[in-house]
């Protein structure tokens, strides 16, 4: 026993040594560049800001996206430079960029990037007042400040405008699935109570029958969806995520199997593969008029 | 004490212990429920919430866990005297990771068949693991005429870290949501939501048992090895192949019901062998009914500890068989 002791000890003076050394690195790295004149070349890894950027008339200047991209159309013609896990370091840099859009987790993309003296918008995925304020500041960066407050206002009254639309309407009960297994009731993630897409909820006048979960993401196991009883049920997916047209119906049965359920007892199941609600970008006013019409059928004609 | 009595005192002990964590677990949940509505049978099925949790959510997982558990107990047992390996699981010889790709391609290419009621995913991780279970036998029979563990188990190690590969790669493709699904699924879940799964998994569970009875004796032999194994009659080939291809199925089987949870068929067979010693015929029963007695208890920690939320049960097993492992590790010095 003795010789292992011995042999641990410059193991573990080894891996102190690097946790240090990787405190360090993070603590010591600067949290973003001080914007000096508004940028002319522009690369957006996160496609939720690609949409802001365009909204607020930067469009022209961005010059290559993510490899999820797929708004607006002109996007496509763009070179992509990899995403939020395999950003091309060298493609972005080749393309000599002055700001790019980084996700607020890309340690490492950020410190390269700022070693090579790029400038940086750090983007954190969080709440539906963050959209606006995301457009905000980046109207502030990119140089577009006037059309990026008008463009938040815009979306803040529209916001408002659902809200009171349904402000004297019961507020049904719902569960908001965003994956499961194809064809089974297995592998339910739901949202939880925090995240755009429980705020959406809340605007479109329904309650997250998860509310109490402060979680963005819920896997929902089959005892949780019949105890929670919704009286409403949307999934909710990417547009690329449609089930085929002729395995909707399959796809909505499988739901029978909890027939406690009132959304499953009283029909009340919907489908919106809809990127304007799963991208948390300047569409989505349309995207919550599109799950408040959904939960309320009878305002929204 | 005779053989037969220590049979009957064995089965019956352990018996009694899943008996009853099978009757407390589906009780016990995050939600309570009143068990006089549950079998309150005048009301209408689809009215009775109770009824529905009781019977669509707690009773199939519960059964679940209860067949998971005592397939990789038992499939532990047999991989650990077929290899004479103290250190071998069920997941040693590339079968759940095979499984793991069939399920991992499932989920990443949004394949939607359905086979008996079963969908993609599960489907797919049977026919992986059926597909690794073929790729390990031929390798091991290619270059010797019996079956060569030493090859079985080089090629069963060499199949789980290629199959690993495979996952990667295809993962490095895949969309966040399906790379996060994918983890998920490898965590193991239990939360099967219907009897089909079960249902169509009886034709393996009962083959692979079946072939277990009859393996305790030829098991007994093995762990003195195959030349003496032989020398008292045992048609040793035969044996490991009967080994091999049973547990092999048991795992297949029990992985695309509940995921590859891991720890199972190492702790219960270790535990179970310190109670009742080395003999095949007694460790094998109760391995397997304290499997099932072990996960089903683990899966009721899972979805209780942080209720509301969910733990995934492969968690909880990992973290009482991660210390278990290197505790029997360090002891076995």
């Amino acid at each position: 026993m003795a010789t292992y002791k011995k042999a641990l000890v410059p193991f573990l003076a080894a891996a102190l040594l690097c946790l240090v050394a990787a405190t360090r690195a993070v603590s010591t790295f600067p949290n973003s560049e001080i914007p000096k004149s508004p940028p002319s070349r522009i690369i957006s890894l996160v496609p939720a800001v690609t949409e802001m950027l365009y909204a607020i008339g930067a469009g022209p200047r961005v010059v290559a996206v993510s490899s999820y991209d797929t708004y607006p159309p002109e996007v496509k013609k763009l070179p992509t430079v990899g995403a939020l896990l395999d950003p091309n370091v060298e493609r972005i840099l080749s393309l000599k960029p002055d700001l790019v859009v980084v996700y607020g987790s890309q340690d490492d993309l950020k410190q390269q990037l700022s070693k090579a003296g790029v400038g940086i918008f750090d983007y954190r995925h969080a709440g539906l007042p963050d959209v606006t304020a995301t457009i905000r500041a980046l109207g502030d960066r990119t140089g577009d400040a006037a059309r990026a407050r008008d463009l938040a206002s815009a979306i803040e009254r529209g916001l408002d405008a659902i809200r009171a639309r349904v402000k004297d309407r019961p507020r049904p009960r719902t569960l908001l699935v965003f994956g499961r297994e194809r064809l089974s009731l297995r592998g339910i993630y739901a949202s939880g109570g925090i995240g755009f897409l429980d705020d959406m909820l809340a605007v479109a006048g329904g309650t997250n029958v998860f509310a109490d979960m402060k979680l963005q993401a819920v896997q929902a196991s089959t005892e949780q969806i019949l105890a929670s009883r919704p009286e409403v049920i949307l999934e909710t997916r990417a547009a690329n995520s449609a089930f085929p047209a002729g395995e909707r119906q399959a796809e909505l049965s499988v739901w029978k199997a909890l027939a406690s359920v009132p959304a499953v007892r009283n029909g009340r199941l919907h489908f919106l593969f809809d990127d304007r609600i799963v991208i948390p970008g300047p569409r989505i006013v349309e995207g919550t008029t599109a799950m408040a019409r959904a939960l309320h059928p009878e305002v929204f004609q | 004490m005779s053989l037969q009595r220590r049979f009957v005192r064995t089965v019956l002990g352990f018996g009694a212990l899943t008996f009853v964590t099978l009757l407390l677990a589906p009780l016990v949940g995050p939600t309570p429920i009143d068990i006089r509505r549950v079998f309150d049978f005048s009301i209408p099925f689809a009215d009775n919430t109770d009824a529905q949790i009781f019977f669509i959510a707690r009773l199939p997982r519960t059964l679940a866990g209860a067949t998971v558990g005592a397939l990789f107990a038992a499939a532990g047992v047999v991989f650990q005297g077929l290899l004479r390996n103290a250190l071998a699981t069920p997941f040693t010889l590339g079968v759940s990771t095979g499984a793991a790709l069939g399920a991992v391609l499932a989920i990443s290419f949004n394949w939607s068949i359905a086979v008996l009621g079963i969908s993609a995913v599960p489907v797919a991780a049977f026919a992986g693991s059926l597909a690794a279970v073929a790729i390990v036998y031929a390798l091991a029979q290619a270059r010797h005429r019996g079956l060569s563990t030493t090859v079985l188990l080089l090629a069963g190690v060499t199949m789980n870290a290629f199959f690993s590969a495979m996952i990667l790669f295809v993962q490095y493709f895949a969309s966040f949501a399906d790379v996060y699904r994918t983890l998920r699924w490898l965590m193991g879940d239990l939360d099967i939501s219907s009897y089909q799964p079960l249902v169509a998994s009886v034709p393996a569970i009962a083959i692979a048992f079946a072939v277990f009875a009859w393996l305790a004796r030829p098991l007994n032999l093995l762990s003195l090895g195959p030349e003496s194994a032989d020398s008292r009659g045992l048609d040793v080939t035969r044996a490991q192949r009967a080994a091999f291809l049973s547990a092999s199925l048991a795992t297949g089987a029990a992985v695309t019901i509940g995921g590859p949870i891991g720890f199972i068929g190492i702790i219960i067979p270790h535990l179970v062998r310190l109670l009742v010693g080395p003999d095949h015929r007694l460790v094998l029963p109760a391995a397997a009914l304290f499997g099932a007695a072990f996960l089903v208890a683990c899966d009721v920690v899972a979805r209780t500890i942080f209720a509301p939320v969910e733990l995934p049960v492969g968690i909880i097993t990992a973290m009482i068989g991660g210390p278990f492992f290197l505790w029997l590790l360090i002891r076995r010095r």
